[in-house]
Order: C-alpha cells, then structure tokens, then sequence
C-alpha cells in the first residue's frame, strides 16, 4: 500500500475513534491508532450496547463480527483480555475492542447482536474458562468429552495433565495422568551477562564462598 | 424440546398429530460422521430427524484439535510457521501468508518485489488447488466419481510445482517472514505457464461439460441451503460464502495487500447464494486465478522482478556464501535458527483472502522470541457454525450438499 493512502487510513480511523468516543463517552476507556490498526478499551458494563452501537451507527457499521479471543495475563489484578474484532463490509474498515476481566467475573454475551457470537464464545470459555452470562449454549467445544482444565491459560502445562491410549486387555480407550520420559524442554535463550533474574547452578555455591571470604 | 421428546406437529388446516395412548412417535437422532466420506474429515453432526427433514443439526468439532495456539506459545516465530500448513493443508501457503504478514506488520519489514510476485503466484495456485479439490468433492457427494479423480491428476502437478519450488508438496514452509525461502528452480515459470494453458483450454473444458448443466448435479445444488445478505452479515460468512449470495467483497481488492494492487481480477458472485451458485463462483475464481498466475508470471520475467527474494536484516539467514566467509553472518545463522528472531512487543491482526474466505491471525507479541498469544481465525470455523441455521428444514442427503459447499478442512477449525 502507498504511504498516501496509509496516511488517509490513519486519519479515518482517528477520526473513526473520535466519533465513538463523543457518542459513547460511558463505553469508551481509551482508544488509539497503532499500526493502521483502531483500538478502543471498553468497560464491561453495558458491553453488548455498545456492540450494537457499532453496528447500527451509520459512521461505523460493524456489521460483521470477525473474531472473538482471549488474551491471558496471569501478573494482573484484571487477568484476562477479551478481545473482539469487527470488520465493516460497508465502509471498509476494521475495529478492535478489548475488555479487562478479572478471572472471576462475567462477560455479557453478544449472541443476541451477532449470532456468530456463539463459537466463539463457547471457545473462549472452553480455553480459558471464562463464562458468558446470556449465552444459549455455553458448552466445551474443542477439548475432549469430559476434559478438565483451561488449556490456554498461562498457568496450563502445554503437555497437559492426562494421555490416552488403547487398553489391549481392556479392549478400549483409557484415560491415565501423563508420563513424560523426558523433561519438556523449554529452552532459554536469555544470555546471563544480559541481566537473567535467575542464578545460574553453580553459581550458587561460588557465591556463598565469596561471601564467607568476604568476611 | 428434548431428544426424547414425541413431537406434535401442527398442521396449516389447523389440525394436529392425533396422538394415541400406546403411539411412540419420536425423532430420529443419528450421528453423521466422524467417519462419513461427505463430512469431509472428522465432523460428528448430531442430527434430530423427522422423518428425512432435519429438525436440528448440532457439529461436535474438535476431534482434530491439536492445540496448534498453545504450542505456538512455547515456540520461536520461525518455528511456528510450518503450523499453519497443518490448519487448511488444502491450500497451505496461503495460511503461512498471514502469519508472515503479521511479523512483517510488527517488525516493519519490507518483501522485495521478487518475493512479492512468488508468493501471489504461489497464494494462486494455492487458491486453485483449493477449490479444484473442494468443487470435485462436492461433486462427489452428490454422486459424481468421475470429477475428483479429475481433479486429483491436476491437483498432482500443482503439487509438483510446489515440491520443485521448495521441496515438500503439501507441508511447504515456503513463505517465511521477509520473503520465501528459495528461489524458484530454472524452468518452473515455463512449466506453470505450459499447465495453465492445458488447464484453461481443457480441465476446465471437461469439468464444465460435466458438472455445469448436469441435470443430476443440478436437482442436488440448486436452491439448496440459500442465504441472503443479512445471513451473512449475522453468521459472518466471507470468502465464497459472502460473494455466492451477491457481495462482491474480496479482500485481495477491498484492503489489498502484498502486490494484489497491481493484477488485474474480475470478482465473481453468485445471485442466489444457494449451493450451485457457489460451484459456479469457485469455477469462476478458478479462471480468475489462473489469470492472476499468467500476470505474475509475465511480471516475474520483467527486469524488476528480477533481485533478492528476501528482505536483508535480521528476520532472515544470511546466504550460504556469505554465512561460509564471514564470521558475523555464522553467529547471525546459528542464533536465528536456535534463539529465532525478537518481534517488538505489540498488537496485530493481519488477514489474507484465502480461499476458504477471511484468514486472519491475531498476534500479541511481548518483544520476545515467542509470541505471547497468537489466535488463528479460520474462516470455516464461522461457515460451520451456521450448520444448524443452514441445514434445518433441509433433506438429510442435502445435508451432505451443504457440507460440500461450506468448503470446510478440520485442520483450520479444530486447530
């Protein structure tokens, strides 16, 4: 793309962004233009408003709905981010909306304003557990009949926590808690002379003895 | 109402089902799949019957699901790029496409023109295998045999101009962030110039005197599972399934990226947005495509196609020579092959017309190695969902039907 017309793009969406804060001044947190790229903060509250805000408002008719995801956080007060993505057929343009949750509070459902709603909703709660009050159909729907966990928090083990395989004798499928015969490896690339948090083995030991000459 | 439940119609003369006491009428469930030809992989639908009219259609997915975002998660950012042949391994390159066009977005980094040219040439022949496997599939789940073993013959060739290019004829790993890996081989252009060629005066030929007019075909497809604009607009179709129904929305057009900007396309859409109108779209994207791949041939011969087919910095290895001779490019080799690149933190999403309709991927990257979190938002995902909507009140064997024209690959739903 031209750098004109990338220009041009960056001022609808400020001007975009403009609009949808004078007219939902309570919805709005902040907003900004990164990247070509419009995004706005919104406050949970009146969430599925504002959503359909956008999509019956002329200037930004967001009339599809593009993706709805979760971003997990484990440090913060707030643990997740839903994001949403909404794209305009009509006037060409894209939105991004991110909600801060804390993990046990409630998203209000969309699938009264955007029927599509419903999968990614019910994917949302199936890899990070999130629960979305007003949903039809708040089901598990990639994971396993039956399986327990939230795979796409930060804090689930990419190995997870059960293996499957068929029981000769048994004659069927069976369920047993993983065996790893070898550590998962997750390397590290952070170089120690560039300010690693962590004592490398070995070091340990060279630093008490430092201290114990040192006194 | 629940599974077990005996249902009471009511009829337009106002009457009703007379029920008598030892009567035990009661919906037919049965599961379609996962092991049934026309679903087209591992889909389990639920169906509730009545008699042959489907009253309730409920897709359990998942049973391919591999977890693709969470591995990516403990994963470099080259690493993770031979994932996305695995979503829709129909068409594999145009799903790396817009993982490399997130990082490019992120980093900021520029595709030199050769590289440009060679991925919209290959994005096409990607859309091309694409839909000559999903229209002959179609074909044959309304009873035709002849069309996919077709198909399969010319899928085969794209799949060896796939393999001289990079070496693999499914799983490429051919696009890579800042350009593609290789050169193409002495010849390749010719050769996909002499396919196109036999492929539009002949295949295409074939196919349409098959399939087009066929009476068979015909009673199968037409005014089978229609959906109008607000259909698409609440269930958030894209792709074949928004220009079926009559919206000529084309990403590759409406928010061009890579060089789309400067090739000549017509967009094809449908008038009635049923099952046949959406076969006739794909052979038209077809033709359309094979235009797009005879203008970046022509284009890839001029002399500004000529250069480097990777952007030089830091996303990308060194040459061989230069990685033989030079100390720094040795370090630069063996740090991006085991550490990976870093991606400055920040927020992307980055989209591709694939053939199945909007690709997107969702990045958030922390300025790591890694990304923090990538979602991949695969287009059949959306067109799946709309199962229930789209097949209620249908036929069961038209089930099948509107499965084949959904167009959806297990790889890029359950992910």
């Amino acid at each position: 793309m031209s750098d004109a017309r990338a220009q041009a793009k960056v001022e609808d969406l400020n001007e975009l962004g403009q609009h949808i804060e004078l007219k939902r001044p309570d919805c709005v947190l902040s907003w900004d233009v990164t990247g070509g790229e419009l995004t706005v903060n919104v406050a949970p509250a009146n969430l599925a408003g504002f959503i359909e805000f956008l999509k019956v408002d002329t200037a930004c008719k967001f009339s599809s709905l593009v993706d709805i995801t979760a971003v997990d956080y484990p440090g913060r007060d707030k643990r997740f981010d839903v994001v949403y993505h909404f794209l305009s057929m009509y006037q060409n343009h894209r939105i991004r909306l991110r909600v801060k949750v804390r993990e046990d509070e409630m998203v209000a459902s969309i699938t009264d304003v955007h029927p599509s709603a419903n999968w990614f909703e019910r994917e949302v709660f199936d890899m990070f557990g999130l629960i979305f009050k007003g949903h039809p159909d708040l089901r598990r729907i990639l994971t396993d009949y039956g399986f327990r966990g939230y795979p796409l928090r930060k804090d689930f083990p990419t190995s997870g926590y059960t293996e499957v395989r068929y029981d000769e004798v048994q004659k069927r499928v069976v369920y047993e808690p993983i065996s790893l015969v070898q550590e998962y490896r997750q390397f590290d690339f952070m170089s120690p002379w560039e300010g690693a948090q962590y004592i490398l083995p070995g070091d340990d030991k060279a630093d008490g003895k430092a201290k114990e000459k040192a006194k | 109402m629940m599974d077990g439940d005996i249902r009471t119609n009511t009829y337009d003369d106002g009457s009703t089902d007379a029920a008598t006491g030892e009567q035990q009428i009661r919906n037919f469930n049965i599961n379609f799949g996962p092991q049934h030809p026309a679903a087209h992989g591992v889909l389990r639908l639920v169906l509730e019957l009545d008699g042959e009219v489907v009253e309730r259609c409920d897709p359990h997915i998942g049973l391919l699901h591999r977890g693709t975002e969470k591995l990516m998660e403990s994963r470099t950012y080259l690493q993770n790029l031979p994932y996305f042949d695995r979503l829709d391994y129909v068409s594999p390159m145009n799903q790396e496409h817009a993982w490399c066009l997130a990082i490019e977005k992120l980093t900021g980094t520029v595709v030199p023109r050769r590289a440009s040219l060679i991925r919209v040439l290959f994005c096409e022949i990607g859309r091309v295998l694409n839909h000559l496997m999903n229209v002959t599939t179609q074909a044959m789940d309304v009873g035709a045999l002849t069309p996919p073993v077709w198909g399969f013959e010319e899928r085969e060739q794209l799949m060896v101009f796939s393999e001289r290019a990079c070496g693999a004829r499914l799983h490429a790993a051919y696009f890579r962030p800042g350009g593609v890996h290789q050169d193409l081989p002495a010849g390749l252009i010719e050769d996909i110039e002499a396919w196109a060629d036999q492929f539009m005066t002949k295949f295409m030929v074939d196919v349409d005197g098959l399939l087009t007019e066929n009476r068979i075909f015909k009673q199968r497809n037409v005014d089978i599972g229609i959906i109008n604009e607000q259909d698409i607009l609440d269930w958030g179709f894209s792709g074949v399934m928004a220009r079926g129904s009559g919206l000529a929305w084309d990403l590759r057009r409406a928010q061009p990226y890579e060089c789309y900007d400067e090739f000549e396309f017509q967009i094809p859409v449908g008038k009635n947005g049923d099952c046949y109108d959406r076969y006739l779209c794909r052979m038209e994207e077809m033709r359309q495509s094979v235009s797009i791949i005879r203008q970046a041939i022509v284009k890839l011969r001029e002399p500004d196609g000529q250069g480097p087919i990777m952007a030089r910095g830091k996303l990308t290895p060194p040459t061989r020579g230069e990685m033989k001779t030079s100390m720094e490019a040795l370090i630069h080799h063996f740090k991006l092959y085991t550490e990976g690149f870093h991606v400055p933190a920040g927020e992307t999403y980055a989209c591709v017309e694939a053939p199945k309709g909007e690709f997107g991927v969702f990045l958030v990257a922390d300025g790591s190695n890694k990304p923090y979190r990538a979602k991949i938002r695969a287009p059949g995902f959306l067109h799946l969902q709309a199962m229930d909507f789209m097949a209620t009140k249908h036929q069961l064997a038209d089930v099948a039907a509107i499965i084949g024209s959904l167009d959806v690959v297990f790889g890029e739903i359950d992910r």
